[in-house]
């Protein structure tokens, strides 16, 4: 007997109090738990994600789309990056102002040719504000995973509000399944050490979140 | 489970040993006491908590009730996405398909996400046996498996360690594992995760195989989830050519939009964050994105057993989020290590028996490591009766019975060691069934009660030796109601 037979059989035969005609799943779990928390207006949900950022440290910065080749320029001069990843897709008008050497993100590159790299810069799916989460799920302007996992450096640009959401619930209803989904809240970090969060393991140490208003 | 395990003392005498151990209880009671604060603290911020919680449970209950269809419809999902499912009985089983998988690839090192499910088949173990090592990857793992230690909390596997005894094993070990620590580390938290970060960084960029366990799969959809802080797992689960993920089958939940209870109630409950920092979730294999090999390996290992117990089975709706075992006065003051098992504390205590059988010394004794205060039922997120299914377990132990083993039903015969708990039973039935006898006998109790000791002789030893016995009052309580009429009669 095959392993899939045997623990199927065993399933089963565990399950033999079980009417089969139960309720549906559709009936079985109530959900009377709320789509989002607390009514807010749009503008009152983006400056709560900003709060939750920037509460697990990421760094929070705010622009119109005119300002944010500027903004990226300055952020990666003040990292003192000379290199910047770019997944396919990134607008390339918001690097039209910075001059550090720009990396492509391709099928072929090496883990150990992306950690040469200082900086990547990538969109995002959506952003959800009462938890202070980005989430990633590799669309041309965010790329590979690992682009924003190998880096010390991640600039993610949001859209507000268009990119924001309010809750978990309603990220997910956004999100496609069949995607790879990264969700990023604040700079890598851990709790290992006494059970006490302390910011900085693996993944890039700083993150900053630009919130850009579209005019 | 893991062979690290075996022989393990029963419960109280492990306990014994380790309430004596001032640091540990020192570093148990600073960790526990800053999380139990943070815990309430994120669950009062959502108003609907209770919502979710039970919405948790529903989603859970309904899965295990129909498992069988869930998890062949995880398979279709699984394979169609690219991926490869594999079903495993038991561990060895389990430990076999990966050693096999890794052999394939041609590898002999690979990278691990913390994983419970691994921890419990003992796959390092297996691993090494076949000549292929595994490095931990999560900070407190590697702590664990560098001081070639046993883990103690389901989260934070090195919890029994303080930053002083973290720095000297880093400074001593890493060494002999690959890029030694820096000089002159100290015990600053950050200098210790940047430890880490150098130490496993060459690992991840070199690593050809990946093996994770999951939080969640999804069966509509046939999607992996892993909650992590660190970034280890993104590591793990993106960098490597092979991805081979170790899950318990009451892994699964039905639907997508499931998800939405868990990644609310899990972080809140684990690390007390409204998000953890990193969540990745796959759904077999992406072109050009991360692994172009995934396997999934199905792992009951006495999951069916569980389930097969009508009362027990809750034990499998578990997020191992370990709330549980922070807010335990009897985890607070033994320690993980105590409960002889990779599952400790409250959740630990109805896991292992059933997951491994009560018979073992230590299995047997599991589900008496607790107070019965609830305080376990009362933080689970998926509201999980801890008190209730321990008293089940109690029974099972004491009288015996029916259970299923491996898949085959049994008849456990009671435990020895209860023969006089048994007796006394037996003849406090017989005495409160005569109230003749009763009278008697507790008139001659409280005529003689000047000769009453004050521990219990024999077996009954263990009780007293940290108890006193009650004292047996002068008159018993129905003679005093007839002479004085229930208190009317004060002069009399």
């Amino acid at each position: 007997m095959s392993g899939r037979e045997r623990v199927l059989g065993r399933v089963r035969r565990a399950l033999a109090d079980v009417p089969r005609e139960e309720v549906p799943y559709e009936q079985a779990v109530p959900r009377g738990y709320l789509r989002e928390h607390g009514g807010r207006s749009v503008a009152e949900t983006v400056e709560l994600l900003a709060e939750n950022l920037a509460d697990y440290r990421a760094l929070v910065h705010r622009c119109t789309d005119t300002g944010l080749p500027s903004l990226i320029a300055g952020l990666l001069r003040r990292h003192g990056s000379a290199s910047v990843v770019v997944p396919p897709g990134l607008d390339p008008g918001w690097l039209a102002e910075t001059e550090v050497t720009r990396v492509a993100d391709t099928a072929d590159g090496t883990p150990r040719a992306l950690d040469g790299v200082d900086s990547v810069v990538t969109g995002c799916a959506v952003a959800v504000a009462e938890t202070g989460t980005i989430v990633l799920d590799g669309s041309p302007d965010q790329g590979r995973r690992r682009i924003t996992l190998v880096p010390d450096h991640h600039i993610c640009v949001v859209r507000v509000p268009g990119q924001v959401v309010a809750s978990v619930p309603q990220a997910l209803g956004r999100l496609d399944p069949a995607r790879p989904l990264t969700w990023i809240s604040g700079p890598s970090a851990t709790s290992d050490i006494e059970l006490d969060r302390v910011e900085g393991v693996h993944g890039p140490r700083t993150l900053e979140v630009v919130l850009v208003t579209v005019r | 489970m893991s062979g690290t395990f075996v022989g393990m003392p029963a419960f109280p005498r492990a306990a014994r040993t380790a309430v004596r151990d001032t640091t540990l209880r020192g570093n148990l009671r600073h960790a526990t006491r800053t999380i139990r604060g943070k815990r309430a603290q994120a669950v009062a911020e959502l108003a609907d908590w209770a919502e979710l919680r039970e919405a948790g449970r529903r989603i859970k209950d309904h899965t295990l009730r129909h498992l069988d269809r869930y998890l062949e419809q995880v398979e279709e999902a699984v394979t169609a996405a690219g991926g490869t499912v594999h079903w495993a009985a038991d561990a060895d089983e389990a430990n076999a398909i990966v050693a096999q998988l890794v052999k394939e690839t041609g590898e002999s090192e690979v990278v691990k996400v913390k994983s419970m499910a691994t921890q419990e088949i003992g796959l390092n173990e297996a691993l090494e046996a076949e000549g292929i090592r595994a490095y931990e990857t999560d900070l407190a793992e590697l702590i664990v498996q560098l001081g070639r230690d046993r883990p103690s909390h389901i989260l934070v596997p090195a919890i029994h360690r303080n930053r002083g005894e973290i720095r000297d094993i880093f400074a001593r070990e890493m060494g002999a594992w690959g890029r030694p620590a820096p000089e002159g580390l100290t015990d600053r938290p950050a200098e210790l995760a940047e430890a880490a970060r150098l130490h496993l960084r060459e690992k991840f960029l070199r690593a050809k195989v990946g093996i994770s366990g999951a939080n969640f799969v999804v069966a509509e959809t046939g999607t992996l989830v892993v909650v992590e802080s660190e970034g280890n797992g993104r590591m793990c689960l993106t960098l490597p050519e092979t991805l081979i993920s170790v899950v318990g089958i009451e892994k699964v939940v039905p639907t997508w939009r499931d998800l939405e209870v868990f990644l609310q109630t899990l972080p809140r409950s684990s690390t007390a964050e409204r998000m953890n920092p990193y969540t990745s979730m796959w759904t077999g294999t992406t072109d050009g994105d991360g692994p172009r090999a995934f396997h999934l390996v199905l792992l009951d290992n006495g999951r069916t057993d569980t389930l097969a117990d009508e009362v027990g089975r809750q034990a499998l709706r578990c997020i191992r989020c370990s709330a549980c075992l922070n807010v335990c006065p009897v985890y607070e003051r033994a320690g993980g290590h105590a409960y002889g098992s990779v599952y400790p504390g409250p959740i630990g205590a109805i896991l292992s028996p059933q997951l491994r059988g009560t018979g073992s010394e230590i299995d047997a004794s599991l589900p008496y490591a607790s107070s019965l205060c609830g305080a376990c039922y009362e933080v689970c997120p998926v509201a999980i009766d801890i008190p209730e299914v321990l008293v089940h377990l109690r029974e099972r132990v004491v009288r015996g019975g029916p259970a299923t083993r491996d898949g085959n039903k049994v008849v456990l015969r009671p435990a020895k060691g209860h023969a006089a708990e048994r007796a006394a039973m037996r003849a406090a039935r017989w005495a409160f069934t005569r109230p003749g006898a009763l009278r008697a006998g507790q008139r001659l109790a409280s005529r003689t009660r000047r000769f009453h000791p004050r521990t219990l002789p024999g077996p009954g030893r263990a009780w007293s030796a940290s108890r006193d016995l009650p004292a047996v009052p002068a008159e018993p309580f129905r003679d005093w109601w007839q002479r004085t009429r229930g208190g009317k009669d004060t002069d009399r």
